[in-house]
């Protein structure tokens, strides 16, 4: 995949100061404490803890068979933690059958009830609850309005799109007025477009309803743009919970670095580590100056961590003394409209990958294919990563 | 894409179709023969339909083989179901494979030691033998075609759909009844038919577990026949054919019904 300009979620109004984790008053509405889950022999959740605030719009990001489905079937209440606890508002779920919890689930599939009309569709939780008649009528109209899809009432789930079922499988898992959402993959079945629209829709709506949403996703720019903060999984663990913005730029390892974005990875020895810099030495010869300390002692195998568009590629040494500088050769020159990707054989061997904008229409680019090229990056740019 | 029938695939059809329903366009075409002998052609006629009516051991006899049916092809539906809905939905419990086993078995076990064990046990157990004897072994014996029938429909469909409605807050048993049941009724109405039409034809295990006073229409088409083939024997046996076929023309066009709409639906979302 190319790099493209990493979307920072907007802030809007009402979230733009919303940071509950950082409170240590706040208490959290779900948490997950050391849950386990095993089928079989298989591990697909071990000993994991985490909290989750109320209304915060949270991801579970990870690839397939991470175990990131499985926590959301736990929390729903379809899967038995085989260790730990999963709390709701502080009381214990355990024992508690998926009807009777105060969450509910949108399904990959949609799981829409193909017999029934879209109204009853979204009806059948609160005939459930045995809502009397007029508020289920009520309900029903607010729902179909804030997904937009007044007139749709009395369609059957087959005679609609695909985008039009994800918004009734929406609208029927809302109307209970859950205490959290849960959307299992809500977006695999739209085309791209769609996708996109759909995700910044999703953002609104929870901004509007201060519902707390957790999303399973295995696609780490929807989890950016959707998320306030985001859990990444790597087999049944969790490996670094923070916001969107803190896990792209401050990633805890090379397994976080490389899934939540492209990155380049120049494996070196820490040299010294001061309060606000460190050196490492490179395996091409070079010394790299990274702004930041590093908690390893000198001689431990490092790794700086560079995202492609922080890299600067020209035909010149820079003449910055801070400056971090590889020479190399550009073995290939990518072009996608509003980015162009090179890559860079260095002299040691490795391959770099730096990113420009294109700002102007010029077609002609001054840097191509077999170029002799510098590439550098400022010691604040790029992290050192002992993992 | 395919354009009509080779000649070849013309014949095989034809000779198959012929093998199969000659015999049985005979018996329809004599049954409304005017002569009294069965092998000669009279014209045409009703005669043997009226002295049927007329029959009254042969009525009773019918009005016992639908009442047999009726009764057993219902209890043989709601054990059948119940039965299918564990199979496909208890997941892996203990025994599973030897329950799927046990309850597929009596559809390739042969009827007479089905009738003959059936026999031994109402005799052991020392129920005397008559309509419930027969409804009962006709229960058994056409459960498992029921749980055969329903199972399969039960596994092709959605597991979030029973899923989504209980993370909506119906308890398992109303999940199955407002969104399992309405989904596979047409399973279950097919394998009614299909429990129905076995019971009404059983001969084997009928006469096993049949006692005195409750002579079903096969039993009695069969010991008449050994006295020699009547004319009004091919009535009564038209009629059932025509019951069959109705039967059985309901549960495919219901089936059909449901297939076209989906097609219908499926071409609409390819073409937004």
């Amino acid at each position: 995949m190319v790099e493209r300009a990493q979307p920072i979620k907007p802030r809007l109004g009402p979230k733009r100061d919303f940071a509950p984790w950082a409170d240590p008053a706040a208490s959290p509405l779900v948490r997950f404490e050391r849950v386990a889950k095993r089928f079989g022999a298989i591990s697909a959740v071990g000993r994991l803890s985490l909290d989750i605030f109320a209304g915060e719009f949270f991801a579970l990001l990870g690839p397939s068979g991470c175990g990131k489905t499985t926590l959301l079937r736990l929390l729903a209440g379809f899967e038995t933690p085989d260790e730990g606890r999963i709390l709701l508002e502080g009381a214990d779920l355990a024992g508690m059958p998926p009807y009777r919890r105060p969450t509910n689930m949108m399904f990959q599939s949609y799981a829409l009830f193909p017999h029934l009309s879209v109204e009853r569709n979204i009806a059948f939780g609160l005939e459930q609850e045995r809502m009397p008649k007029p508020q289920i009528a009520a309900r029903v109209e607010e729902m179909l309005a804030l997904v937009k899809l007044e007139g749709f009432a009395r369609r059957k789930p087959d005679r609609l799109s695909g985008g039009e079922r994800q918004r009734v499988a929406l609208a029927r898992a809302l109307a209970k007025r859950p205490k959290a959402l849960l959307l299992d993959e809500p977006m695999a079945a739209l085309d791209k477009k769609l996708r996109a629209e759909t995700q910044f829709e999703l953002i609104e709506l929870q901004a509007k309803l201060g519902t707390t949403f957790v999303i399973v996703t295995h696609d780490q720019e929807e989890a950016m743009i959707l998320a306030d903060r985001m859990a990444v999984m790597e087999r049944g663990r969790i490996v670094q919970v923070g916001t969107p913005a803190e896990i792209y730029e401050q990633p805890s390892s090379r397994y976080v670095a490389d899934f939540v974005g492209d990155v380049n990875l120049l494996e070196g020895r820490l040299t010294a580590t001061g309060a606000s810099e460190s050196l490492v030495h490179g395996n091409g010869g070079v010394q790299l100056r990274i702004a930041q300390p590093v908690d390893a002692a000198p001689g431990a195998l490092v790794w700086v961590a560079l995202r492609p568009e922080k890299v600067r590629i020209g035909l010149e040494r820079p003449t910055e003394a801070r400056e971090n500088a590889l020479a190399g050769t550009v073995v290939d020159v990518g072009y996608l409209g509003n980015l162009s990707v090179y890559k860079v054989r260095l002299d040691d061997g490795a391959l770099m990958t730096a990113t420009l904008s294109n700002r102007t229409r010029l077609v002609e680019r001054t840097i191509g294919w077999n170029d002799r090229v510098w590439l550098s990056w400022p010691p604040e740019a790029a992290i050192v990563l002992t993992r | 894409m395919r354009k009509g029938l080779s000649s070849f695939n013309l014949v095989s059809a034809a000779l198959g179709l012929a093998f199969l329903y000659l015999p049985i366009a005979i018996l329809v075409i004599y049954s409304f023969n005017a002569s009294r002998l069965v092998t000669v052609w009279g014209g045409w006629s009703l005669a043997w339909y009226r002295e049927l009516l007329a029959d009254g051991a042969m009525l009773e006899s019918a009005w016992v083989s639908v009442r047999v049916a009726l009764v057993s092809a219902t209890a043989a539906t709601i054990l059948g179901t119940l039965a299918a809905v564990a199979l496909a939905r208890g997941g892996r419990f203990r025994g599973r494979l030897l329950f799927t086993g046990l309850l597929y078995a009596p559809l390739v076990m042969p009827e007479v030691i089905t009738g003959l064990a059936l026999l031994l046990l109402f005799v052991a157990i020392g129920l005397d033998r008559g309509f419930w004897t027969i409804t009962i072994a006709h229960t058994s014996v056409t459960l498992c075609f029921v749980a055969v029938v329903v199972e399969s429909r039960l596994l092709t469909f959605d597991r979030s759909l029973e899923e989504a409605a209980m993370d909506l807050g119906a308890p398992p048993l109303r999940s199955f009844l407002l969104v399992i049941l309405p989904l596979i009724w047409p399973a279950i109405a097919a394998g009614f038919l299909l429990a129905f039409t076995l019971s009404l034809d059983d001969l084997v295990i009928a006469s096993f577990t049949t006692g005195p006073g409750a002579t079903t229409l096969p039993i009695r088409i069969y010991s008449e026949v050994r006295l020699g083939v009547k004319p009004e024997i091919n009535a009564i046996c038209t009629l059932m054919i025509v019951l069959v076929a109705l039967g059985v023309i309901a549960a495919a066009v219901l089936n059909r019904g449901r297939a076209s709409r989906r097609a219908e639906a499926v071409d609409l979302t390819a073409k937004l």
